[in-house]
């Protein structure tokens, strides 16, 4: 028997997005952008889905815009705002070392064509400091984008200050809410936020989906041109199926939200308890301001990958932001970020619960991991060795 | 990135795993930093055939199955041969590595070739006059990394 604990990676399709979704996969295979009846069908499901997207963060329909990932949201965002009118005239972009790659590298990218970027620091909890993001922005600023919570450590930024903060000094607030999205409270109009990133695969829905709010009134300039679907903001015949997954798996995570964050943090609760009897092993991240299921640790004298491998015979899915993992030979840049040495990070453990996990699913984690754990520190030439 | 099946196979069943208290030479490469250390032991006979082998790993996956399977490799021949040990062979002996795990592979031929300077300086002999070079240093991957 599997147990699935990388609900940060991806998320198995809860059968009643499934459901929603099959329809057109089979007989409603009409094109949105057509006249007729079969055509019409698929666009009434495109827009009750965007109504589901946007009720769950408290915006407008006509602010919601269906993309292909959270990957992509991500690059229209950047991208959009600083090449686009909405950033009128200004060349700064401020963001933080921990972003996930789709921000970080797409961040990079701007830097090199002569946009001014500057990546924020995050403390050993995985939190941004407000006074420095405040003392960041200056008049040639033209976005702020901070992650709402993070994909390794789980570490949850205080939103409703950044947001205060940037619409006080005039500046845009994006947000790469992909991993937070459906799983903690999101309001656009509380919290100030004027973009935002989000992704159906990370709560139940199907991968090859996302969207991007956009604050209405803000212009940004498409990054792919084309038909003009998405009201002209991101062109391409829209994954109907995709989007109506999307839009369902939004629906559920808004209905089971309170429910399921109790239950989730609970149960990581248990895990994490669990995890830190093993000697000599850390939690990383904040230990409270986190995401619900996101459990991360470290574990001495013995080397990520080995580990994830070990557990997978096991049959537990889990993962790493060990340097091996990565296929370079530097640990993730978020580790990295909260200050972990490279002797640390190398035993990183990332377990992520989600909707499908049982406290059965924790206690095989915890009878498997410190077995697993002894085994490889036994072959470790660098356990017990002070 | 996949591992190929020889590979799994040494890491979810590590041959020569453990500590040696009379062995006749030790090697320790690697360090912390990098992510990857081997420590090896040999017990050599009279005759300088490698009679035993043990060895502990931190590392990733391809450390531990290059640790593994190189420990396979030299078991039973002579110092010599010992020290004709490549981290292609080694890997070539796995069905291959993926591209960016090759440099892992070195960390073994390394804590080889350190065992056998190891043995030869215990047998009051230059280890210059024997030594093969070795195809890479695993350190030096980290030191690119920083400059």
């Amino acid at each position: 028997m599997t147990v699935y604990a990388d609900n940060a990676a991806t998320t198995q399709i809860a059968p009643q997005v499934l459901e929603a979704m099959l329809p057109y996969l089979k007989e409603q295979y009409g094109n949105p952008s057509t006249l007729y009846r079969l055509g019409r069908e698929s666009k009434i499901a495109i827009e009750k889905a965007r109504s589901q997207v946007a009720q769950a963060i408290d915006a407008r329909e006509e602010e919601i815009f269906f993309t292909g990932s959270g990957t992509e949201s991500d690059n229209m965002a950047l991208k959009g705002v600083l090449y686009g009118p909405a950033a009128k005239g200004k060349k700064g972009l401020i963001t933080t070392k921990m972003e996930h790659h789709a921000i970080l590298h797409t961040a990079q990218a701007l830097e090199k064509e002569g946009f001014q970027v500057a990546f924020l620091d995050v403390d050993s909890q995985g939190l941004v400091d407000l006074e420095q993001l405040k003392e960041a922005i200056g008049p040639d600023t033209a976005l702020v984008s901070i992650m709402a919570a993070n994909n390794e450590v789980g570490s949850i930024q205080p939103l409703e200050e950044i947001g205060a903060i940037c619409r006080e000094r005039g500046v845009l607030f994006h947000t790469d809410a992909v991993q937070a999205f459906g799983h903690i409270p999101i309001d656009v109009n509380k919290m100030n936020i004027d973009l935002l990133s989000l992704s159906a695969h990370k709560i139940n829905g199907p991968k090859g989906a996302g969207a991007l709010y956009i604050r209405k009134g803000l212009s940004l300039r498409p990054v792919i041109e084309g038909g003009g679907q998405e009201r002209n903001r991101r062109s391409g015949t829209e994954n109907v199926a995709g989007i109506v997954g999307l839009g369902a798996a939004a629906q559920l995570a808004m209905k089971t939200m309170a429910e399921e964050s109790v239950r989730l943090e609970k149960l990581a609760h248990k895990l994490t308890e669990g995890v830190l009897r093993i000697p000599e092993t850390i939690l990383t991240g904040h230990p409270t301001q986190r995401l619900p299921g996101a459990c991360s640790f470290a574990i001495s004298a013995i080397e990520g990958e080995s580990l994830v491998l070990y557990l997978d015979m096991e049959g537990i899915c889990a993962s790493t932001g060990s340097a091996c993992s990565t296929g370079s030979l530097d640990p993730s840049h978020v580790l990295t970020a909260i200050g972990l040495s490279h002797e640390v990070a190398h035993g990183s453990l990332r377990l992520t619960l989600g909707r499908f996990n049982t406290e059965e699913d924790v206690d095989t984690i915890l009878e498997k991991l410190p077995q697993v754990v002894d085994r490889l520190r036994a072959m470790s030439p660098v356990w017990n060795r002070k | 990135m996949l591992y190929s099946e020889k590979v799994m196979d040494h890491l979810a069943h590590p041959r020569n795993v453990g500590q040696m208290e009379d062995a006749d030479a030790i090697g320790e490469v690697g360090n912390m930093k990098c992510g990857d250390i081997m420590k090896i032991y040999l017990k050599i006979d009279e005759n300088e055939v490698i009679q035993d082998v043990k060895f502990q790993t931190f590392g990733c996956g391809a450390a531990v199955a290059t640790s593994s399977m190189a420990t396979e490799m030299i078991k039973g021949k002579t110092v010599e041969e010992a020290m004709k040990l490549t981290n292609a062979a080694v890997a070539e002996a796995l069905d291959g590595l993926p591209p960016v795990k090759m440099h892992c592979s070195v960390l073994a031929e390394e804590a080889v070739k350190s065992a056998l300077e190891d043995y030869y300086k215990r047998q009051g002999k230059d280890p210059a006059d024997y030594m093969a070079p070795v195809s890479g240093h695993c350190e030096d991957c980290c030191q690119q990394q920083e400059g």
